[in-house]
């Protein structure tokens, strides 16, 4: 099987031109967030008070956070009662080892899996692969993905990418059972996949999930979904191994309440989401009965670190801050070079890698800073914040690029520095050039090297007869 | 009222015909405007690109110069944003509790233009008269960071003359960014044609906005492709009357 890896990708730039050459890519995505937008709006505009659920949200994750260490501790003690096995796990390596070592305990070398962003995060398809296990994707959009040895796109929809004929194209190459004669008819696709999962379900005997959310108080787990994949890979097998990021703890049940009217309105545009699988621990006789929860920290206690950087732990994973995103909608999410696309992930993933991935440098400035995200948050993230305070991270740490192109920028910006902070050497710069027309076409842009990325598409204006304060002189002063 | 008027360091060099109308308003409605000749940049430039400490003499500057008035305007959205939203975190990164007084003293007292107009001046019908027609385009930071919401069309409503039309999909970003224009140029400029599309599609003769950065963007490329939309400042709209018309090659 194929299997696609984000190390080494291109810079941002680079990839999202190459992604914005592609007409059909930007079609289906144009279509697609256009669409869950305007259904978020909807379900999102008929509550009274959403401001205020944003309000009780962030506070809620906010606070827990600030005292992550008890709750986290709590969790543990709660869910081992209740029968299952805990175990911490502190960065993607010995949390992928750690589930390999599980499912080679079942003698199993087949799993089926729950839609799940810190596996993904994690690489444990891949690295459960290199253990001689194959991991079987069951929601819909990650079997796709999966089946054209591909990566997802985004959060919620990982094929957002693919239009339905590219989709039964796929299924006609790659999926076992494919019916001749496919169309791509959405019923005719949904009822060849599930045909082709429903196998899977009644063999696997190992399952492998996230969590939404964990419940302090109980040692709940809580996954919300669909399509039933989910309920199916829950209860069906005998085993069931959970990788949870540290930051997915709730304290009690009445918080969760906040979040459930949050998250499916967020994501999916929906007042409630069809499936919402809630479990603790062992429930003899019924359902899996060997229970793991491994428990990921990843990067997660450094950005818990960062005064700024913080409130990212907040991401409930609904994907709302990509469905408006400007620049998400033109270049889609494999130009993010890393499971957390768009917006949330331009900081998450170098609050979570620290800058260890160079082209991650770039990713906190791919972005207009157009605020679109901030306002639709359902845990009011100001991720435009977060994006100029990780830019100086970036640029403090010399992370920025090649060297030649950092020293540019570094020596352009104190030049400007020094222009802009006094008033005389402002003066000095305001050269006074020619008079016709209020924009210089591409000729003479092109004469200034440090305009050329400018010139390629606009043209510049012209530099005015007198700026304002030489009028100011002459007419007030 | 003793207003003083922060050009920013872009309208200064580039678009001077827009601080020059602020002052034409501003003097019309009988307000005493100053300019403090010591001012200089805001500093959001530096600061959004990553060069926070190489704001802090920016800010102090500005503390300097604007900390005793009792209003600034400023004709620009992102200028206005970064000093309200920005200034008070260049202070703490210069660690300096003096500053952090002096940002946190006027950052109150700094309106965008519709802002000042409408809920300082209030006044919404400044007596402009401007017979084109005209789309608006809200920008990102006025409408999300200050959240100027309708005031700028509600001044625009009450000029003399004028055809407002809606432009499709306004809200969404042009695509400029600062220095977001040259690092994603391709990106940048795949915005900056959407907009491009749908302010071509509202038949205007001006595109109007409250900052002058994000005209130039949109501006640039309307020129380049041969599109007739005129870029023009909300306040040069303002400035305008029957008897002193706008003229873009007077006032630029």
């Amino acid at each position: 099987m194929n299997m696609p890896t984000y190390v080494g990708m291109p810079r941002f730039p680079k990839a999202a031109e190459a992604q914005l050459a592609d007409q059909q890519l930007r079609r289906n995505l144009k279509h697609a967030t256009t669409a869950i937008r305007a259904k978020r709006a909807a379900v999102v505009n008929e509550l009274d008070d959403w401001e205020g659920l944003r309000n009780r949200a962030a506070d809620i994750k906010a606070a827990t956070l600030a005292h992550l260490d008890e709750h986290l501790v709590r969790f543990e003690e709660q869910v081992t009662a209740a029968g299952a096995t805990v175990h911490w796990a502190r960065d993607a390596t010995e949390a992928n080892a750690t589930v390999a070592e599980l499912v080679r305990q079942t003698g199993e070398s087949e799993v089926v899996k729950v839609k799940s962003m810190a596996t993904q995060e994690i690489g444990l398809n891949e690295a459960l692969a290199g253990a001689g296990i194959t991991a079987f994707e069951t929601d819909l959009a990650e079997l796709i993905v999966q089946l054209a040895g591909d990566r997802p796109s985004h959060i919620l929809v990982p094929a957002i990418h693919r239009n339905r004929t590219e989709i039964r194209d796929i299924f006609l190459a790659h999926m076992d059972g494919a019916p001749e004669g496919l169309t791509d008819e959405p019923a005719a696709l949904a009822e060849a996949a599930r045909v082709h999962l429903r196998r899977r379900f009644l063999t696997a005997k190992v399952a492998v999930s996230g969590a939404n959310f964990a419940v302090a108080s109980t040692g709940g787990l809580v996954v919300v979904e669909s399509e039933g994949n989910g309920r199916m890979c829950l209860t069906l097998p005998e085993t069931l191994i959970s990788v949870v990021g540290i930051e997915k703890i709730l304290p009690t049940w009445a918080d969760l309440d906040v979040f459930m009217q949050l998250l499916p309105r967020s994501s999916t545009g929906e007042r409630m989401n069809p499936y919402t699988s809630i479990w603790t621990g062992v429930t003899p006789g019924d359902g899996p009965q060997n229970v793991h929860v491994v428990l990921i920290d990843n990067g997660r206690t450094n950005a818990l670190a960062d005064d700024i950087g913080r409130q990212a732990l907040r991401c409930i994973r609904c994907s709302a801050c990509l469905n408006v995103c400007p620049v998400y909608e033109r270049v889609g999410g494999h130009a993010y070079g890393s499971a957390y696309p768009g917006p949330i992930g331009a900081i998450l993933t170098p609050l979570l890698r620290g800058f260890s991935e160079p082209a991650d440098a770039d990713l906190p400035f791919a972005s207009t800073l157009c605020g679109a995200c901030y306002d639709v948050c359902p845990v009011k993230i100001n991720i435009p914040e977060a994006l100029v305070h990780l830019r100086a991270q970036a640029v403090e740490g010399g992370h920025t690029g090649a060297a030649t192109k950092r020293a540019g920028e570094k020596s352009v910006m104190k030049a400007a520095e020094l222009a802009m902070s006094s008033p005389g050497a402002l003066r000095a710069v305001q050269v006074v050039t020619g008079f016709a027309g209020r924009f210089v076409g591409p000729t003479t842009g092109k004469r200034l090297p440090v305009l050329s990325k400018w010139v390629g598409g606009r043209d510049i204006p012209k530099i005015p007869v007198e700026s304002f304060r030489l009028w100011w002189k002459r007419n007030r002063s | 009222m003793r207003v003083a008027l922060f050009a920013t360091c872009f309208n200064d060099t580039l678009f001077p015909g827009t601080p020059r109308a602020v002052v034409t308003i501003l003097e019309r409605l009988g307000h005493s405007v100053e300019f403090p000749t010591a001012q200089a940049c805001c500093g959001q430039m530096h600061f959004n690109t990553g060069y926070q400490r190489e704001a802090i003499p920016m800010v102090r500057r500005f503390a300097d110069v604007f900390a005793g008035y009792e209003a600034v305007v400023a004709p620009s959205g992102s200028c206005a944003g970064m000093i309200r939203d920005y200034h008070h975190r260049v202070a703490e990164r210069a660690d300096d509790p003096g500053l952090l007084s002096a940002v946190e003293g006027y950052s109150g007292r700094v309106h965008e233009l519709s802002e000042f107009l409408v809920d300082v001046a209030g006044v919404i019908d400044v007596g402009a008269h401007f017979p084109h027609r005209v789309t608006y385009h809200p920008t990102c930071h006025s409408l999300r960071m200050l959240r100027v919401g309708d005031k700028p069309l509600q001044l625009l409503g009450a000029v003399g003359g004028i055809e407002l039309v809606d432009l499709p999909a306004a809200e969404e970003c042009c695509g400029f960014g600062g220095t977001f224009a040259l690092k994603n140029s391709a990106v940048s400029m795949a915005m900056a044609m959407d907009k491009l599309d749908n302010v071509v599609a509202t038949g205007a003769t001006y595109l109007c906005a409250s900052d002058n950065s994000c005209l130039m963007h949109v501006g640039g490329a309307l020129s380049r492709h041969g599109r007739p939309v005129k870029p023009i400042h909300l306040a040069e709209i303002l400035a305008a009357t029957q008897l002193n018309p706008f003229d873009p090659n007077g006032s630029s």
